[in-house]
């Protein structure tokens, strides 16, 4: 039983309940944790959202006292929170934050962990509900679920246990398979909360309702109207600090594997009956399992080299600190994508992403088929253009779409102009953090924005045969100056006549 | 809610015995002048147009207040300052810049109209305000120092009426004006407002299966109010009255000032206590308490950080312990009544008429 079913007092509210919930981080003083968790953790907090009643337990390997990590978590509070700490709230939030130290493979761990959680029960009268956010290295997600499994912490006769699992869930299908396959010999589907914080963020929803609550678009929604379909998530920034876990993964598995699919996903499915997890979720499978694995010839990947970003001389990949001289791993990738199903057959959708790039913009652009008779003239113009519907996820949110207009004059020339909306434009509240919405979201037992198992296997499916097609140099390398466009030979992927769209 | 987020005050124009046709010009080109000046980045916000009558001499007041309400301003505010043996209209028109652009990157800009006008000019306002609205935003009236006549004048334009039912000092009165504006238009009234945090903890509070079978034993229900609250409290009960299908008598005033009354439910009656609480500083509830069939009795009080909860059962057991938010004060509380015009709470009107059986 939910806690909104049958309940007569939620109607109306905005914020539904969420159960009582001892909530265990794992990685506890890790960068996520500090830069992420706990803010998110205080600003629901500080707008009541939390829930009735809320203790925290961090684990860690550090051998912290409780008032250390309290001031540890204070520390990051105050530097990450989207909006200054009331000390107030705070202080109240601290007061039931608890530290366990010790390994992630150590019994010992557990016992302690499993003490503390108990004495919060004793504490409030009942059994709170149970959620554990693994945080840590995806080497320690088997271990650290095995562990609460042998301790008995999997399962609650009176409350609800939750595990929610950070990316990457795998870094390849059959490591994806094998961590499922562990996962769930410990908890069941539905207890297994899978993030992609992207799908948190309040712009990657808006997909969904500005597909599924705007009837104009769908008549147009099929290859009968689109021409191509690009999904762009470019970076100007380099890897920074990151070189230990970019140089592993690569643009593919950061981006494109996870976050550029789900985008995909929604703007491919079909309209789920209610949106509901499974349903929503099962719209998003039936799309990734259309998807056939592309050729290593419909594949683009490259590295970036020296060049200049904003004005500033920026060095090239290899340059970085902590990266191997001889890496082969790429920072753009390109990728042609078919979804073989009736409404998209022979769509091609045009995926790219990298780091150092002319700009930072994530978007989707969908270009229509152009009219079938032009009346007009084309002279003394850019002349008529195909409308372009485009979707900008970040930075500024927002809808555009290119029509044909008339040139003032004395003659019948057309060019193209903008149509925008931004949303920040329509809205006065801030959007919160993805974090905010997916640990609420995750202590609810909502798994709507959650990855499932099937789900994370099936964009696997699809990346696995590009990352052997690259391990064995197919296609080679390429290069691009960082601040540039990417590398020229991106078109090569793309229809005969289609060409990227500026970054 | 964070902390207002600072305006820079651009561009303005300002004429005295002017008229709505001059009003609307300037702002038109003071918009084109926005486009194309220093801050051609800043994209006129297209949310809400917020219509405020108020007295003359409290107008720097209730700027003062507007200012402060975070970031949710309305796209155009038109601020109509009453003055009563004024025969011309003065206005100002200034385009406000964020200063603090919004998370995006993206720089928003509200308009701001300000109309001495008299009170001669209150029973043809709707032809002075309607050309100053942008046209496809929803508009929302605001009276806080009364001016119901300018109020029912203007219901024409409006979809939504903010106002604040603590306001109105005879609880009959504030219960129903606020039904009859319910009639023609969305109601956001502060009074009620004041009490989400109290209503969602309450539905928290009953939401765990082992608790949703106690909602049909309650037997009594203690608010306790700011004594000039009486109507949240009422409201509040109400709220209860309508969600859990009891059917309220009308409440009786006790000598100590404390209001109090019965609901049936369906198991039984439920005790109803209105108890004014002298020693709380701001509006709204001070505390609640609510005593279930098994004999628990579950008070939220205001605290430190939060709402300080006690339950205490039938076999003397207690437990204590902070439900965490933090205060929105009375700015935060004017901001969220801004920005509930846009949505739609379909408990507030069962709860008004409920509360109206009490007072009536």
């Amino acid at each position: 039983m939910t806690l909104t079913a049958d309940n007569p007092l939620v109607e109306g509210l905005e914020r539904l309940p969420v159960g009582p919930t001892t909530l265990t981080i794992f990685g506890a003083t890790g960068d996520l944790a500090r830069r992420k968790l706990l803010p998110a953790l205080y600003n629901l907090a500080h707008e009541g959202a939390l829930p009735e009643r809320f203790n925290l337990i961090g684990v860690s390997r550090g051998d912290e006292s409780h008032d250390a990590y309290r001031q540890m978590a204070r520390e990051a509070i105050g530097q990450f929170s989207r909006r200054r700490p009331d000390p107030k709230v705070l202080d109240a939030l601290m007061e039931n934050v608890r530290y366990v130290s010790g390994t992630f493979d150590q019994p010992e761990t557990y016992e302690k962990l499993g003490e503390q959680l108990a004495e919060f029960d004793a504490a409030n009268d009942v059994p709170l509900n149970r959620a554990f956010y693994l945080s840590t290295s995806p080497a320690f997600f088997p271990v650290i679920v095995e562990q609460l499994g042998e301790h008995g912490m999997s399962r609650h006769e009176d409350a609800e246990v939750r595990v929610i699992i950070e990316k990457p869930f795998g870094t390849t299908g059959a490591e994806a398979r094998e961590l499922n396959r562990r996962v769930l010999s410990v908890f069941e589907e539905q207890q297994v909360f899978r993030i992609d914080h992207y799908l948190g963020k309040e712009t990657v929803q808006n997909v969904m309702a500005f597909r599924f609550a705007n009837g104009m678009f769908e008549p147009l929604w099929n290859r009968n109207y689109i021409d191509r379909v690009e999904i762009t998530a470019a970076e100007d920034v380099g890897i920074g600090t990151r070189a230990g876990y970019y140089d592993s993964a690569g643009a593919l598995r950061d981006l494109v594997q996870n976050h550029m699919l789900q985008l995909l996903c929604l703007l491919c499915m079909e309209p789920p009956v209610r949106f509901q997890a499974d349903e929503v979720r099962d719209e998003k499978v039936k799309v990734l399992r259309a998807i056939s694995p592309p050729a290593p010839d419909a594949t683009v990947r490259a590295q970036y080299t020296a060049g200049t970003e904003g004005g500033e001389d920026v060095p090239g990949y290899l340059d970085e600190e902590g990266v191997p001289p001889d890496s082969q791993t790429e920072t753009y990738a390109a990728l042609r994508l078919e979804v073989d199903n009736w409404r998209w057959n022979g769509v091609p959708f045009y995926l790219r992403t990298g780091k150092r790039l002319a700009r930072k913009v994530t978007e989707i652009a969908i270009t229509l088929k152009p009219v079938p008779h032009l009346a007009f003239e084309q002279a003394g113009s850019v002349g008529v253009q195909p409308n372009q519907l485009v979707y900008t996820v970040q930075p500024n949110e927002g809808v555009s779409l290119s029509l044909g207009a008339k040139i003032p004059g004395t003659r019948m020339a057309i060019r193209p102009v903008q149509m925008e909306f931004l949303y920040g434009t329509a809205f006065m509240s801030q959007s919160p953090e993805a974090y905010e919405r997916l640990i609420t979201d995750a202590m609810r037992g909502d798994a709507t924005l959650f990855t499932r198992n099937d789900e994370v296997e099936a964009q696997w499916r699809i990346i696995d045969p590009v990352l052997d097609a690259w391990a064995a140099g197919e296609p080679a390398l390429d290069t691009y100056e960082a601040g540039s466009q990417g590398p020229d030979t991106a078109t090569r992927i793309m229809e005969p006549g289609d060409r990227w769209r500026a970054i | 809610m964070s902390a207002a987020a600072p305006v820079l005050a651009d561009r303005t124009w300002f004429e005295r015995d002017t008229t709505p046709a001059a009003i609307e010009a300037a702002l038109r080109e003071l918009l084109v002048e926005n486009r194309h000046g220093e801050d051609c980045g800043a994209i006129p916000a297209r949310v809400l147009n917020l219509v405020a009558i108020v007295d003359r001499q409290w107008r720097g007041e209730i700027e003062n207040r507007l200012e402060r309400v975070g970031r949710y301003h309305a796209s155009r505010t038109v601020l109509l300052a009453i003055e009563p043996r004024r025969t011309t209209i003065d206005a100002r028109a200034t385009v406000l810049v964020d200063a603090e652009p919004h998370q995006s990157g993206m720089t928003t800009a509200h308009e701001h109209v300000v109309l001495d006008i008299g009170q001669e000019h209150v029973e043809h306002l709707a032809t002075i305000v309607d050309p100053l609205v942008v046209t496809d935003l929803p508009t929302m009236l605001w009276a806080p120092h009364g001016h119901a006549d300018a109020i029912d004048e203007l219901l024409v334009l409006a979809q939504v009426v903010l106002l604040d039912s603590v306001d109105e000092p005879d609880l009959e009165e504030a219960v129903n004006r606020a039904r009859a504006l319910a009639e023609r238009v969305y109601v956001v009234d502060l009074a009620w407002l004041r009490s989400t945090p109290w209503r969602e903890r309450i539905a928290a509070a009953f939401a765990p299966p082992s608790e949703r079978a106690r909602l049909s034993t309650i037997s009594a229900v203690e608010i306790r109010h700011h004594p000039d609250s009486a109507v949240a409290g009422v409201l509040f009960l109400g709220w209860l009255c309508s969600r859990l299908g009891w059917r309220p008598g009308a409440l009786a005033e006790r000598r100590d000032g404390s209001l109090e009354g019965r609901a049936r439910a369906r198991r039984g009656e439920v005790r109803l206590r209105l108890r004014p609480a002298p020693e709380q500083p701001v509006r709204g509830l001070e505390g609640l308490t609510i005593e279930t069939g098994d004999g628990t009795v579950l008070s939220l009080d205001r605290g430190d950080g939060g709402l300080r909860a006690r339950r205490v059962t039938r076999r003397g057991g207690e437990r204590t312990w902070t439900v965490m938010g933090a205060s929105r004060g009375e700015p935060g509380i004017l901001g969220e009544g801004i920005r509930q015009a846009l949505l739609r709470d379909p408990t507030y009107r069962p709860a008004l008429d409920a509360a109206a059986v009490m007072v009536g």
